[in-house]
């Protein structure tokens, strides 16, 4: 009946009988205080809550509510009221009658009266049993149900707490709450509402009117108006926010812009052997179509596309008398050549996995697993010219998973390398201290682990404010000599790779528990619109 | 990663010492293992029913983590409680090695064998589950579901050497099979165990090869047909006093990695380890085995501190590598070197990256000095198709529009069928193994996601307006890969009216921020220099006939047609499951780069 909540406060509404709110008015013309339970009882009460809040907010009244309790009989003891109880019925049968046979009772006072009167009726000793028949025994009897129905009936109250929960159990009373409003003129009294105008308008401006005119008052305590507005997903604003933690640190984006990868680069070049567990079909989407990768070779787009990015830093770096000429390019067919030494035979100061290394293996094309099929190549091409750098990504991996609430087919997986000379294991950990910190998480601990591309393995732990307990929130190390050799990079150059995924971070963010609920078609449009901004370094 | 169950009383009895929970979990993080579970701490029925269990997750490059024998001696050797053993061979009982001898024919099926005899060796029911179990997980991990490898075990005292390992046609084959009472020949047991819940699914590995490997005794007794199953004659009980193990492969390396770790584990519990002697001239692998002798490993003491950022000296390196198994001695040559013996239980030890790590575990990686070790700095830049996408998204957004994020991966109906489009096999790229029809290939298009996730969301009120920037992938010969990403918008809105207008103004809009000025199809095509786009009619059956508009670009004097837009056809409506009328944007963004 309140017209809609947002918004100035909305005009009186009618009725179709009555105009409540008028009729507030009407009232109190003549009367100091109203008292709504007793002028306005057949009004549902939401109803005149509705019409005082509108004259309260335009200081016409002023009211209180008070709550209290009723008891109402239900039908059943209203019609006891009506007609006696029970056992009132079954003594006033025998008393007209002066004998009733028990087997027609029934047909006189009703089956429910005899059923349950006869017995009452014995018990307060008005009637007896004679034969078949019901006989007298109290001339007069007082019927205390009716009186005590009737009471109540009158004043809507039972003091009495034992009797009232009787009365309740035998479904004779209900309680009710109610709401009372004492009302009395408030200072802006008038008998009619004022005619108002609900916002201000560019007429109202020229005109002038504005000063004189009476303003409907605004109702603070609705929602604003809602705005068709456009979002971003959140993932995606989790995303944004490590993409410019990796920016502020240095890191430049690496060209993830490619789904399918080759064994050789997701696999063989990372020193993942080729019986590796993670190289099973149950593990690793493979490709049926197209058949089979080239070997590795130059890629001229890709490789443009990083030198543009890396320019900024080749000039700021650059030394008075450097040519700025590229350095000669690297030989693709020696470095798999490496590859398949190291792990067949061993090289680089490694006694490799020594099994027989196929080569139709290593072309078979894969949905990617790991962005680190993107930071090998990267490090590949660093061999050009090894130097200080700093690379990250941000995007889609693939897992041949059964799908349950933590695990889909595809997720983001986040990642970051380092490569530079004599970098040390408690390095890492102080970089990875410093990165977690911009997203609220401090104190690491590292717990040694296994990967087959990384040596040593730390998974990195952080202690969760929230889960008041130790989680696992990524995983790092520094990538093996038997992947980065290979490549041409020199010995004390040292690489740090870490990574994590994003849906885990960002399901914690927003208490999300079922990834499906994040990443997919499957997610609610009204959820994507009202998740927060995203700051890592709050909440 | 494996996860290895052992009886929490016995473990602490073989650590000398109790742990609370806590404690324990703690030695296992600094060791790098993980404990899962704790029964002591369940409250399910079945855990409290049994003496208390510790569940550990053991990394999968420590075969030697396998069992029980061989946690518990880590964990000793780490808490300095003892040295790693020296295993050593000793010469045979009688006098005379047994003998292996390998006929040429086992090339055609699985070329090689191992082998050992523990002499004297005592099992109680937990050693003798143990010794199953160590196998059992070996089988899984190591040998990769027995395909590489398969282990054979037997009561030496039922057989009598000399034996031979042989490949035979599965006919000719006749024996009983472990705990069964009838003999049956290869083919027959192919046929008996095919819908065995464990047998069965090693069967492929030699079921349809003309010939089995087999390994008989000199009475003609079937020791075992690997990788399937041993004979019933030759099985070890708890009485079995001397134990043949034999070891079948095709991975020369991990068939002694296999035997090392059988050998490291359970020679604790025997007398002596006896070598087997293989005669096995054909393919040159003619040899006692195994060979117990450790590896011995240069390591760069510059190295092992350079890395760790620690500073100790040889003597001090060498202790702490003691508790991880090695036995480090210093170099006579050459000042900077330690000769690292390399324990038989560790094959995962391939260059000093691996002692370096060690090293550390042994230091407390908790422990290692947290200082960034030098001031290099680095210029930060975006991918700039990522650069451009952003642009997209967040005009997209200000537009109204709500981004989302379907899989990439979709089913082919998705992509084609439904869409009204025909797969000519040239452009997309399809998976060979995927677990269910959901996900067969890359999509070639944006739609198929953007219809799905208003399909999931049709309760909503409408107009939904929806738009994703992201990639398609499609087949392309040219590439290393075979195949390349494609940057696209999509957009798609779904309402009482067809929306129309409403994807051609978005496209409008984002055209005007990425520079691009609308221009008549007449000047475009006159004119490839004069920059813009303009929209012309196309027939395309994903579309409502006549409701369905090309996007033409012309960017630095090439002509481009990027996408297309319009109001989705019926029937698409309909696949889709979408009950309002729908029209859709999308086009390639690369063409802005």
């Amino acid at each position: 009946m309140a017209g809609g909540t947002r918004g100035p406060v909305p005009v009186p509404l009618k009725t179709e009988e009555h105009n409540v709110t008028q009729d507030v008015l009407d009232l109190l013309e003549s009367k100091q205080t109203l008292q709504t339970s007793e002028d306005f009882p057949s009004i549902p009460q939401a109803e005149i809550k509705a019409a005082l809040d509108r004259l309260a907010s335009r200081s016409m009244v002023e009211y209180q509510a008070h709550d209290s309790e009723q008891v109402l009989l239900t039908p059943e003891a209203e019609s006891i009221v009506a007609d006696g109880s029970h056992e009132f019925k079954v003594w006033k049968a025998v008393k007209d009658a002066g004998k009733v046979p028990i087997k027609e009772l029934a047909s006189i006072v009703g089956a429910e009266s005899a059923k349950v009167g006869q017995g009452n009726a014995f018990k307060n000793k008005w009637i007896k049993k004679d034969g078949d028949s019901l006989v007298l025994v109290a001339d007069t009897v007082q019927d205390a149900t009716r009186d005590l129905l009737k009471g109540i009936q009158e004043t809507k109250t039972l003091s009495d707490n034992k009797t009232l929960n009787e009365l309740k159990k035998r479904k004779l009373v209900t309680v009710t709450k109610v709401i009372d409003y004492s009302v009395t003129k408030g200072p802006k009294y008038a008998k009619e509402i004022p005619v108002e105008v609900t916002d201000l308008t560019a007429d109202m401006l020229a005109s002038g009117a504005w000063e004189t005119a009476n303003f409907k008052p605004y109702n603070f305590n609705a929602l604003g108006a809602p705005q068709d507005a456009g979002s971003l997903h959140p993932l995606n604003k989790v995303r944004q926010e490590f993409r410019n933690v990796f920016f502020s640190q240095g890191f430049v984006e690496m060209p993830t812009n490619h789904y399918v990868d080759s064994g050789f680069w997701n696999f063989d070049a990372l020193f993942v052997p080729q019986q590796h567990p993670a190289r099973d079909v149950q593990d690793t989407f493979f490709i049926s179509d197209p058949p089979k990768a080239d070997k590795p070779r130059a890629d001229p787009i890709t490789e443009a596309t990083m030198d543009t990015m890396e320019a900024g830093s080749r000039k700021l770096f650059a030394k008075p008398n450097e040519t700025g000429e590229k350095p000669k390019s690297r030989d693709f067919e020696k470095y798999w050549q490496n590859v398949q030494d190291v792990h067949q035979k061993g090289a680089f100061g490694s006694v490799g996995y020594r099994y027989p290394w196929s080569a139709d293996e290593c072309l078979r094309l894969v949905l990617r697993t790991h962005t680190t099929a993107v930071s090998t190549w990267v490090l590949h091409r660093l061999a050009e010219n090894p130097r200080p750098a700093r690379y990250f990504s941000i995007d889609r991996v693939f897992r041949n998973e059964t799908v349950d609430a933590t695990h889909l087919a595809e997720f983001h997986q986040i990642e970051g390398v380092i490569a530079d000379f004599g970098l040390t294991l408690g390095g890492l950990m102080r970089f990875l201290e410093d990165f977690f910190s911009k997203m609220g998480l401090e104190n690491l601990r590292f717990k040694p682990a296994y990967n087959p591309y990384t040596e040593p393995s730390m998974e990195i732990f952080g202690f969760h404010k929230g889960l008041n307990r130790w989680i696992e929130i990524g995983n790092s190390g520094l990538f093996r000599p038997e992947m980065l050799e290979p490549m041409g990079l020199p010995k004390d150059m040292r690489v740090y790779g870490f990574g994590l995924s994003l849906e885990r971070p960002t399901m914690m963010k927003y208490g999300v528990n079922n990834i499906r609920e994040l990443l997919g078609h499957k997610v609610d449009l009204t959820w994507i619109k009202e998740q927060p901004a995203v700051r890592l370094e709050k909440d | 990663m494996p996860t290895i169950t052992v009886d929490k009383a016995a473990l602490f009895k073989e650590l000398e010492r109790e742990y609370t929970t806590e404690e324990f979990d703690e030695l296992c993080f600094e060791f790098g293992i993980e404990l899962d579970e704790d029964t002591s701490q369940s409250t399910k029925p079945e855990d409290q029913a049994q003496p208390p269990q510790l569940k550990i997750e053991i990394p999968a490059n420590r075969y030697d983590m396998l069992c029980f024998e061989g946690i518990a001696l880590n964990l000793r050797v780490f808490l300095e409680k003892q040295q790693l053993p020296k295993w050593a061979l000793s010469p045979a009982q009688s006098g005379e090695l047994e003998t292996l001898t390998v006929k040429e024919e086992t090339t055609q099926i699985r070329p090689l064998v191992s082998g050992v005899v523990l002499r004297n060796i005592k099992f109680t029911q937990e050693r003798y589950d143990s010794f199953i179990g160590l196998q059992d997980k070996l089988h899984q991990n190591l040998a990769r579901q027995r395909t590489l490898v398969s282990i054979g075990t037997h009561d030496l005292d039922t057989i009598k050497g000399p034996f031979t390992y042989e490949a035979l046609k599965p006919e000719e084959i006749k024996f009983v099979p472990l705990n069964q009472t009838k003999e049956l020949n290869g083919k027959e047991l192919m046929e008996f165990y095919d819908k065995d819940k464990h047998l069965g699914r090693y069967l492929h590995i030699i079921r349809d090869s003309p010939v089995y490997p087999v390994i008989y005794d000199s009475n003609r007794t079937v020791l075992s047909l690997p990788p399937i199953i041993n004979g019933d004659h030759s099985k070890i009980t708890l009485d079995t006093k001397n134990v043949l193990i034999e070891i079948t492969a095709l991975d020369k390396t991990k068939v002694e990695i296999v035997n090392h770790i059988l050998v490291a584990m359970f020679a604790g519990y025997a007398e002596s380890i006896e070598p087997l002697k293989i005669v096995s001239p054909h393919n040159n692998e003619s040899r006692e085995s195994p060979d117990l002798a450790p590896r011995m490993f240069p390591a760069e003491v510059d190295y092992l501190n350079q890395v760790t950022g620690l500073d100790l000296a040889p003597e001090e390196i060498a202790k702490l590598l003691a508790k991880m198994g090695y036995d480090v001695k210093r170099s006579s040559s050459d000042k900077n070197i330690l000769d690292v013996a390399v324990p038989i239980t560790r094959a995962d030890v391939l260059h000093q990256a691996d002692i370096m790590e060690d090293y550390a575990i042994a230091y407390g990686f908790n422990k290692l000095p947290r200082f960034y070790p030098n001031k290099s700095s680095a210029v930060a830049a975006p991918l700039p198709i990522n650069k451009l996408a952003d642009i997209v998204r967040l005009e997209s957004a200000s537009a109204g529009w709500t981004e989302v994020l379907p899989l990439i991966l979709c089913s082919h109906e998705e992509n084609f069928e439904w869409l009204n489009r025909k797969d000519d096999g040239t452009t997309a790229i399809k998976l060979a193994n995927p677990k269910t029809a959901e996900y067969q290939l890359v999509r070639t298009s944006l739609l198929p996601g953007l219809l799905k996730t208003i399909n999931s969301n049709r309760h909503h009120a409408v107009p939904i307006k929806v738009f994703e920037v992201s990639d398609v992938g499609f087949k392309d010969e040219s590439q290393e890969r075979k195949t390349r990403n494609e940057r696209h918008f999509g957009a798609a809105i779904m309402g009482k009216t067809s929306g129309f207008e409403q994807v051609h103004g978005l496209l409008d809009r984002l055209m005007l921020m990425l520079r691009s000025v609308f221009i008549t199809r007449e000047d475009g095509l006159k004119n490839a220099q004069l920059g813009g786009y303009w929209i012309e009619e196309v027939d395309d059956p994903t579309f409502l006939k006549g409701h369905s508009a090309a996007i033409k670009l012309n960017i630095d004097g090439q002509n481009h047609t990027i996408g297309v837009f319009g109001i989705l056809h019926p029937s698409v409506l309909k696949a889709f499951d979408l009950p309002y009328p729908v029209s859709t944007i999308e086009f390639n963004l690369e063409v802005f780069m």
